[in-house]
Formats: structure tokens, sequence, C-alpha cells
């Protein structure tokens, strides 16, 4: 296969109708008959229902419905939750609260009017006679003795324990030079999609057919959960997510709203619509992170790790979501980063608290390990006075320990870390920036430079290991006109794959992108599909596209060998054409090879007519995309603002499909992770009120803040899949916080300071300066 | 986020708005740019019957000369005068604070008239307007009146502004030669607000070694925007030092009770105030000496 169009950095098919606002989210689909649902959230963190009076609100002008958590008891299953961990206690979230809500923002009651203002409107006549309870919000607290369980029947807050051991432990830490002990906080963060949720759902009662629009990453998997929890046949569901305004994980899930929203349209026989407001959204769509780390590291003297032990709280917020529970594990799994160090030990706590669930956010699990282990190797070489670089040096896997097996149990496929690590000390020039960071403490100027050198764990992944299927489905038809349909399973949403995928079916099938429609996210159209997370898409659901791609292209290859009289195995496909390697005569044009599979009277003997294919792909391993980041900034003294002065990132997503698109989602992982490091956090006070509850109080990075981010890039290929390709969707959120983490501890340095928790928030900063100004060294 | 009912009017003339403010006095909210009225509204945490727009007004937009003075209608929006060339020569301390309010999308839509009757404590032309010494109009069905800079601001959300009344006009004396100027702002990092913002204004005298007279607005800091007159006390007459800046700033918050909140503490407010007083009386001499224009 000649590479035209792989590799090369085409824009975006995606973008011209996104830019031009002429395509379509769910809130700018409208049927005819449509109502609108407005949900009543409970300002309470946890409290008793004592009873729902909606009587004023059933009888509000425009208003066709309203029902209590009592009114559909039994009517509707809880949200489900696929993540199992063994001996894990039930806290499943009700569609609707019944006796007692967990946290602000959980739905009390649903109203459908005519229109959306008569519906939020009838919100204010419902009258709601809470008794209000202790709200428990500090995870430590929770699990203290005698914490009041939020959950009838459990005897305390916490939610499970789940451990994970490899090496020996003991020995390491008998004979390590030193032993070093940090506490971690990695703060609850927000995931703002651009685009908040939706919901619209349609019932047809005649053909018993109940479609539902979505903003969602998983079309089919929501689908499937429709159908349980209404006790719906699946075959007459129908789910579409049309254009998806971001999801960093925060859509890959599924919500009481989508459930009840489409129970709605049922009871009505009309269409109904819900457009969550930016406040529901803060409140009652997944948050991410939330760890209380607590870690300790043998070392030697001359910086090898021989172990590292951690604990980890993990605030689940007060009901599991999807995946809730196995979110934390992937800190456990991926806690070893990429060293070899022989003995490591993951014990987490999952805590029950009245907020809102984490789940799945932009990196789910793995950029709490980074930062874990990053942090550790930073305190390391501050208490063994080494340069951080040197630390890391010394204890990376070398290119031929690979395939590399962790003490926690995961095999990595490639990776060559030292390469990736030199080329961004010389694309930053490390060297220079020490010499200028020692000239500028000396001017009482305080930059910091700090170093992260990351792996990661996507290409989600062998079924075995994932709680609904590690697999992805693709089917290529070309269709009579010689345009060619892919239906993937992914449920692409700002990440691009109508673009990659059809660059990649050009160059298999010899003809131009052009001609590629990149159709997914409607489950009446695409095989059933696993969706868009962990950054998958690519390594798996290209997989599955360029498999099919190839069962096309050998059966056309067959056809053109007929028509021409020459061997199938001898037909090249190129620029429009398929002809026989021996002699440009014996060529036919692809449309001609195309009509032939559909007009069916040339075809081979025994050949089925049409031209179609279908691919399940799913890998034998998770790949490791890895990299280094290093980061510069500079505190200003008076007030404690960190300032980003450089930021360059090398990162190794294996082959690449598109340049253009490696560098945007990097870019974009990158400021993900400035947002976590400089402004971000969700912050809950005493009475589980969610104090940064709206734009003007929770700080997302804006572009002032930023620096230009140089990149660059190694190459390894992964051996998982054929591409050769890893993920990329993650990676720079993943690799980033703990350079920032350690520059702006680099930069305190003189100040004695060599942890701080993010987010690094300028009176944080000044704070500790000013304690510790008078014995800057 | 949807705003409880309303009526909607969208008068053509000021007279008619006057008309309409009268009749329904506080069950009205006047509607300029709605960059900070329609968020409360939205939240539901303002909810008024009758919603006057005035944004259909003629003739409130503008920025000209009149009698020696500069004069800016109430319908200007901060870009306007951000842009404006006029202001950029005669009063460069007003473009200078309306860059940096909000995001553009802020500045294309709201108005001066708007920020300062709305008063937000972290908003940032009460700084300028106070340093400035400017005068503020109002109107209502009976004539017009003439407000002081520093007698408008009461409290938090909260001015001399009668209900019935519409701000108009804001007057300002142009900049005297061997002034200068400077805003010095630490914005809170989600809505752009201010945590603190010092508006210094420096009259140089002693062949520019000396201090005249200088006029210092800080907003941000307390629940309304107020001139800091101990430090206005510790410059005036002063030779220029950087002791005489260093001290005159730690006045920055005397006598007033900071804001605290989730963006900043007390302490943190007061110490920036400080900070930020000192860098705006720094900037401002530098301006009137000329080194660079007005700081823009
Ligand atoms: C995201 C965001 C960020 C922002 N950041 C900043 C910032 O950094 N700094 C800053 O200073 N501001 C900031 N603002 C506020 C912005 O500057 C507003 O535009 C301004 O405060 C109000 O002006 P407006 O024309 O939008 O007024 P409106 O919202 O229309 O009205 C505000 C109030 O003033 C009253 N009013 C309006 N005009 C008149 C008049 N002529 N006479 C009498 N009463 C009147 C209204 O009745 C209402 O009560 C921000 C706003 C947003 C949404």
């Amino acid at each position: 296969m000649t590479t035209r169009y792989i590799g090369k950095p085409l824009k975006r098919k995606e973008d011209p109708r996104l830019i031009q606002g002429i395509s379509h989210y769910v809130d700018d689909l409208n049927l005819a008959g449509m109502h609108y649902a407005a949900f009543l959230r409970s300002p309470h963190a946890h409290a008793n229902i004592r009873s729902v009076d909606l009587s004023k609100a059933r009888h509000a002008s425009g208003v066709v419905l309203a029902l209590s958590g009592a009114d559909i008891d039994g009517a509707i299953q809880p949200v489900p939750c696929a993540a199992q961990i063994p001996d894990m206690k039930s806290a499943a979230r009700p569609v609707l609260a019944r006796d007692r809500v967990r946290f602000v923002g959980e739905a009390v009651a649903v109203v459908v009017a005519s229109d959306r203002y008569a519906a939020r409107d009838a919100l204010d006549l419902i009258e709601v006679d809470y008794e209000p309870l202790t709200p428990i919000v500090n995870p430590e607290k929770a699990i203290a003795k005698g914490a009041t369980p939020l959950h009838a029947g459990h005897k305390d807050n916490v939610a499970f324990k789940w451990e994970l051991e490899g090496g020996d432990l003991k020995a390491a830490f008998k004979s390590a030079d030193k032993v070093i002990r940090q506490r971690l906080v990695n703060q609850r963060l927000i995931p703002v999609p651009i685009e908040t949720r939706g919901v619209i759902a349609d019932y047809q009662p005649g053909e018993g057919q109940l479609t539902v629009w979505s903003a969602t990453q998983i079309p089919h998997l929501l689908r499937t959960q429709i159908a349980s929890m209404l006790n719906f046949p699946e075959t007459l569901v129908r789910v579409v997510a049309p254009e998806v305004g971001g999801g960093f994980g925060s859509k890959l899930n599924v919500y009481p709203e989508e459930a009840l929203v489409a129970y709605l349209a049922i009871q009505l026989g009309k269409p109904v619509k819900w457009s969550e407001s930016r406040r529901e959204n803060f409140q009652a769509t997944i948050h991410g992170r939330d760890q209380i780390d607590d870690v300790e590291v043998a070392v030697k003297r001359d910086g090898s790790i021989l172990g590292l032990r951690c604990h980890v709280i993990a605030d689940l917020g007060a009901y599991y979501q999807l995946l809730t529970p196995l979110i934390p594990t992937l800190t456990g799994l991926m806690m070893t980063g990429c060293y070899k160090i022989p003995a490591a030990r993951m014990e987490i706590t999952g805590v029950f608290t009245n907020k809102m669930a984490t789940d799945a956010y932009r990196g789910a699990g793995r950029p709490e390990a980074t930062y874990l282990i990053e942090r550790v190797m930073d305190l390391v070489a501050a208490e063994l006075k080494k340069d951080p670089v040197e630390v890391r040096r010394k204890n990376f896997p070398q290119p031929n320990d690979f395939p590399y097996a962790t003490p926690t149990g995961l095999i990595y496929d490639s990776g060559d870390y030292e390469k990736a690590l030199d080329m961004a000390l010389k694309v930053a020039d490390y060297k220079k920036l020490r010499q200028e960071q020692a000239k500028l403490r000396k001017e009482g100027r305080y930059m910091g430079i700090g170093v992260s050198t990351y792996v990661e764990i996507c290409g989600m992944g062998p079924s075995s290991a994932m709680p609904a299927g590690g697999w992805e489905s693709a089917t290529v038809r070309v269709e009579p006109t010689g345009r060619v349909s892919v239906m993937t399973g992914s449920s692409p949403h700002g990440q691009g794959q109508e673009t990659t995928f059809a660059q990649m079916g050009a160059d298999v099938l010899g003809i131009d992108p052009s001609q590629f429609q990149v159709v997914h996210g409607d489950t009446s159209i695409v095989p059933y599909g696993i969706g868009t997370f962990g950054s998958r898409a690519t390594a798996v659901g290209g997989t599955a596209v360029y498999k099919s791609l190839l069962k096309v292209k050998e059966k056309l290859a067959h056809i053109a060998a007929h028509l021409v009289g020459s061997d199938p195995e001898r037909m090249v496909f190129a620029d429009g054409k398929i002809s026989a390697k021996e002699s440009p005569k014996k060529s036919v044009a692809f449309g001609q090879a195309v009509s032939a599979a559909y007009v069916a009277k040339t075809l081979p003997a025994d050949m089925e007519p049409g031209l179609e294919a279908t691919t399940f792909f799913e890998p034998s391993n998770f790949t490791y995309p890895f990299g280094t980041h290093i980061c510069v900034v500079e505190i200003d003294r008076e007030i404690g603002d960190v300032k980003l002065v450089r930021y360059v990132a090398v990162d190794d997503c294996g082959n690449v499909l598109n340049p253009l698109l490696v560098e945007g989602q990097v870019q974009g992982g990158i400021v993900q992770s400035v947002g976590q490091a400089l402004f971000e956090e969700a912050v809950y006070d005493e009475q589980g009120q969610l104090i940064t509850g709206e734009l003007m109080d929770y700080a997302l990075p804006h572009a002032s803040d930023l620096c230009w981010i140089e990149t660059a890039r190694t190459v390894t290929p992964t051996p998982v899949n054929p591409l050769g390709v890893k993920g990329v969707g993650e990676a720079g959120t993943i690799g980033a916080t703990p350079a920032l983490a350690g520059a702006v501890a680099d930069a305190l340095a003189p100040f004695g300071v060599h942890h701080v928790d993010m987010p690094f928030k300028r009176e944080k900063i000044w704070q500790l300066m000013r304690k510790s100004s008078g014995r800057v060294q | 986020m949807i705003p409880a009912s309303f009526e909607y009017h969208a008068p053509k003339t000021l007279d008619e708005a006057l008309r309409l403010v009268e009749r329904h006095g506080d069950e009205a909210k006047l509607l300029a740019g709605g960059h900070s009225l329609l968020p409360l509204m939205k939240l539901r945490l303002a909810a008024p019957r009758y919603v006057i727009d005035i944004g259909h007004l003629r003739g409130m937009s503008y920025i000209r000369e009149e009698n020696g003075q500069i004069a800016i209608g109430a319908l200007t929006t901060h870009s306007e005068i951000e842009h404006s060339e006029l202001l950029a020569a005669k009063c460069p301390l007003l473009p200078q604070t309306a860059a940096q309010i909000g995001d553009v999308q802020v500045r294309n839509r709201g108005t001066i008239g708007g920020s300062l009757a709305h008063a937000d404590p972290g908003g940032d032309y009460p700084a300028a307007i106070l340093a400035l010494d400017a005068e503020i109009i109002a109107a209502n069905t009976s004539g017009t009146r003439t407000i002081p800079a520093r007698d408008f601001f009461v409290d938090m959300l909260t001015t001399q502004l009668h209900p019935g009344e519409i701000l108009t006009q804001i007057r300002i004396a142009p900049r005297p030669p061997q002034s200068g100027t400077a805003y010095e702002k630490l914005h809170q990092p989600a809505s752009g607000f201010a945590i603190v913002g010092v508006a210094a204004n420096v009259l140089l005298g002693n062949g520019r070694k000396a201090i005249e007279r200088a006029a210092i607005g800080i907003t941000g800091l307390a629940a309304k925007a107020f001139r800091a007159e101990a430090v206005e006390r510790a410059l005036n007459g002063k030779t220029i030092s950087d002791k005489v800046i260093e001290d005159a700033s730690r006045n920055a918050a005397q006598g007033v009770e900071p804001l605290s909140d989730l963006h900043a503490s007390g302490e943190y407010r007061r110490e920036m105030a400080r900070v930020f007083t000192r860098r705006a009386i720094a900037r401002a001499i530098e301006a009137a000496r000329g080194v660079s224009r007005g700081g823009v």
C-alpha cells in the first residue's frame, strides 16, 4: 500500500460545518409537537424527603405531566454500574430520588410542558418537604468511626477496598537506604464540555419504535441500557448521537435523564426534549479525579527505586455511575509509571460522600497515577539532591525489555523512554534552562523547571480487562456509485475520525479521501459497537475499519482480476484504478469493478454479489503511549502568580495517521492539565453546596494563561494492532500535570518547599512563600 | 437558566424610557448590555416584573468633547471606550481600564452606564471613574442632576441613583500636561472581575520630580470602590522615590473592611491592594514623565 494520505496533515472534514454552526447538536433538533422536560433538583446535600406535592405544578399552564420518584417507582431501573469490584457495596442511583437525597442537584421531580419556559416555571410550584440530615462531605470524615452511613443497610461509608501487590515489597523496604513519604491530593474536577448534555425521545406507538437522541459517547451501550432500564425491547430502540460537543468522559455514561425522558415520551406519546443547563451540568454530570494518595517509596542512595506503596482514598460521591468504582483501580495498575520498580502495592478505599459521583474524566485514573509516580520521582531527586532527569533515566526499562511486565500485572507493549526524554531535553535545551534558573535566583526571581516522563494505558482494550467489551466494530460498504460508507462503532465527538478513517480508506483502496463518508453514532445504521473513550477509537475502531477495508479490497481484487484476466494477488489499487502489476493495459476503473459487484453479471463463479465487509476487532493487549514533557514557570514573588514560560512536549503515540489531529489532541490535553494545575477545583462547602457551581467561579484556562506549546514526536509503533497506532486522546492530560507541578515545586525550592497540592492558586503560593520568606535559601 | 417571566419594553426615546421607569418604580429593571442583569435573571436571583430595554435609545452611545470636557454616553460599550482615539489622547486611563474587562464578548456588549449603575464590587470602571473625579449625569422625568464620582458608590451593588432615574452620561476633565495614569488589576481567573484593581492618576510638579496631586481609586478590595485618601495624602507634595511610593501604598487598605471569598481572603486582598497600588502609582508616574504614553 502506498501511503499518499496516511501520515499527512489533512484538515478536518468535520470543521467547516462545525465552524459555520450549520450542523446539529441535540438542542438544535426540533420535532413536531415536541414537549420539554425540566427537573427539580435537591438544594440539600443530604435530606430525607417527607413529601413531594406536585398538585400546583400539574395545574400550571402548559404542563402536561409532573412526576416524583414515587410516581415511577419500579417503572425505571436505577442507573447501571458496569464496573464490578469484589465485595463492593451497592449504591445505585435512582432516576428520581424517592425517600432521600444524597447530593445537591439530585433530581427529585420532573415536569413536562408545552414549552421550556412553562416547564421551568412549574418547578417553582413544586413543594418538597425535606428533613435535612448532616451532610458528609470530607471523605476522611466519612470513613471515620461513628460517621452515619449514607445508604440504608450499610454499616459505614466504605464502598469497597481494592488491593493489588506485586514483587517482594517487604524486601524492598528492608533494603532501602531511604524511605520517602508524601500525601498527594488530586482534586475533584468538573469536565465542562462546551455542549452540556441533552436528550430528545420520540415514541411511535403504532410501530412501537422508540428513538432517543442523546449527547453521548456510547450510543450502543446506551441503547442496551435504556432498553434494560425501561424493560423495553432493545430491537425497537434506536439511539442517535448527533454532533456531540465534547465529552471528556462525562458522556461515557448512562444518566437518569436519558431513561426518564424516554419514559416520558412513551407515557405521553409525544416527543420530549431536555437540555441541560450549565448549572445542572456542574451539579449532576459526573466529576473527575478526587483522590487522596498516601505514598511511600523505598530508594537506594544511587536513585534506584526499589518499591512503592500507596493508599488511595477515592471520593466516589453518593452513588455509582457507569464506571465509578473502576477509575481509581486504573491508578493502581499504572502506579509504577515508566519505571522498572520491582515491587509495588496499592490499596484503595472507595468512599461515599454527599457529592456528585466521580467517573471517567479525560485520562480516568491514569493522570492520577502519573501524578503520583512523577511527584515521587521529584521528591526522590530532591531528597537525594540529584537532578530529576537523572533519577528518571536511571529507572527506565530499556527498549529490549519490551514487552515489559510490571509488578502490577500489565504488559507494556513497546517503548523507548530514553529517546523521548533526550529529544525533550534537546528541544528545551535543559542545561541552559538550569543555568538561567541559577542566574535568575540570584536576582530574586523564581523560575522552576518541571519534567514528567510518562507512560499511559489506552487503546482499550482486551475484553478480559473491560467491563463491557473491549472490541470495536466497523462496516465498510462500497456503494454502487463507487462512494464508500464507513460505519464505525466508535462515536467521535471532536476527535476527527471522519477525516482519519477516510485517509486510511483512500490509501487502502487507491481512491480519493473525498469518496468516503464515515458514519457513526446511529444504532440503526452502524453495527453494534462500544464507543469512544480511553483513547481507543483509532487503535481499536480504526483497526476494525482497516480490516474491513482489506476484506473489501480483496473482493475487489478478485473481481478486477477476473475482469482483466489476471491474478488477484497481482492487482494494484492506485489513482482510482485497479491494475495488474504485469501490464498497465490490464486495468479497470475502481467504479467499474464496484459496479460489477452490484450488477452481478460478470462476477467470478461462486462469488456473492455486493461489496460490504464487517469486522469486530479485539486487540490482544492495551497500548502504552509515552513521552516527556518539560515545563518552565516563573512565580511572581509578590502575588504568587504562576506564569507559564515554556512548555515542551515530546509524545510517542506510535504511528500517526494525521499529525495535525495528533497535535490538536496533545495541545488540548496539555491545556486541560494546565486547568487542573493552576485553576480548577470543584469545591463543596461543609454543607455540601457546590460553591464553584458556575463558570463565573470555576476557572478554566484561557488562551492568555498559556504559553506556546512546543511539540515533537518519537515514533515507536505498537505490535498490538496492524496499524501500529497507540492513541493520543488523553496522553497530553496524563503527561502534563506532573510537569507543571514539578515546575512549581522547583520554583519554590529556595523557600524550602518540595511539594504543593494543586491547584496552584495565587494565594496558596503566596502564603507558602510568605511563611518561609525568613529562610529563603 | 431560564429567567422568570417579565414584561418587556423597548422605548425609542429617553423620555419614553424615563416615563416607563417612573411608572414601574422598583418593579422595573433597565436593560443595557445585559451582561450583569441577564446572568442574575437566569439564575432567578433577580426577577423584575418589567424589563425596560434601553439598548434601542438613539444618541446615548458617544464619546465627544463638550465645553472643554469629555462626555461619554451611558450606552457606550467597553470596546468602544477601549478603542477610542479621543480617549487614548485625552483620557488614556479609561481605554486602559476597559481593555481589562472580561473578554471580547463582554466588552462588545457591556456598557459603561450599566457597569457603573450595577456597582459590582469587582467592576473595573469604578476605580478609574473615582481616580478621574468624573461626574455622573442622571436623568428623571423632571430633569437631570450631576453626581460626583466620589459620592456615587454607596455600597455593594448600590449607588446614588434613585428608582426612576437613568444614568445618561459620564463627564471627565481631559488629562492636564505633566499628569499620568495607570490601571493595575489582579483578575479573578474565572470571571475576569477585579480581585483588586487600582487606578492611579498623578499630576507631577517641580520639574516632574515631585507629585503635586495624586488620586487613587481602588476596586475589588471592599464592598464598594473608594478613593484611597491615606495613600493620596502620603504622596501629595512629596519628591518621588521608590520609598515614598512603597510607604504610601501601605495605606491602600486603611480603614476598609476587605472582602473575603472563594477566590481571595481578606488578608490576601489587603496585601494585593498594597502591591497593585504601588505598581499603579509607579506606572502612572512613568506615564506622566512620558516614558510610555499612559501606559496603553
Ligand atoms: C463573563 C463576564 C465577565 C465579566 N468580567 C468583568 C470584568 O472583568 N470587569 C468588569 O468591570 N465587569 C465585568 N463584567 C460585567 C460587565 O462589564 C457588564 O457589562 C457590566 O457590569 C454591566 O453593563 P451592562 O451594560 O451589561 O448592564 P446590564 O447588565 O444591562 O445592567 C446592569 C444593571 O445596571 C442597570 N443599568 C444599566 N444601564 C443603566 C443606566 N443607563 N442607568 C441606570 N441603570 C442602568 C440595570 O438595570 C441593571 O441593574 C463581566 C460580565 C460577564 C458576563
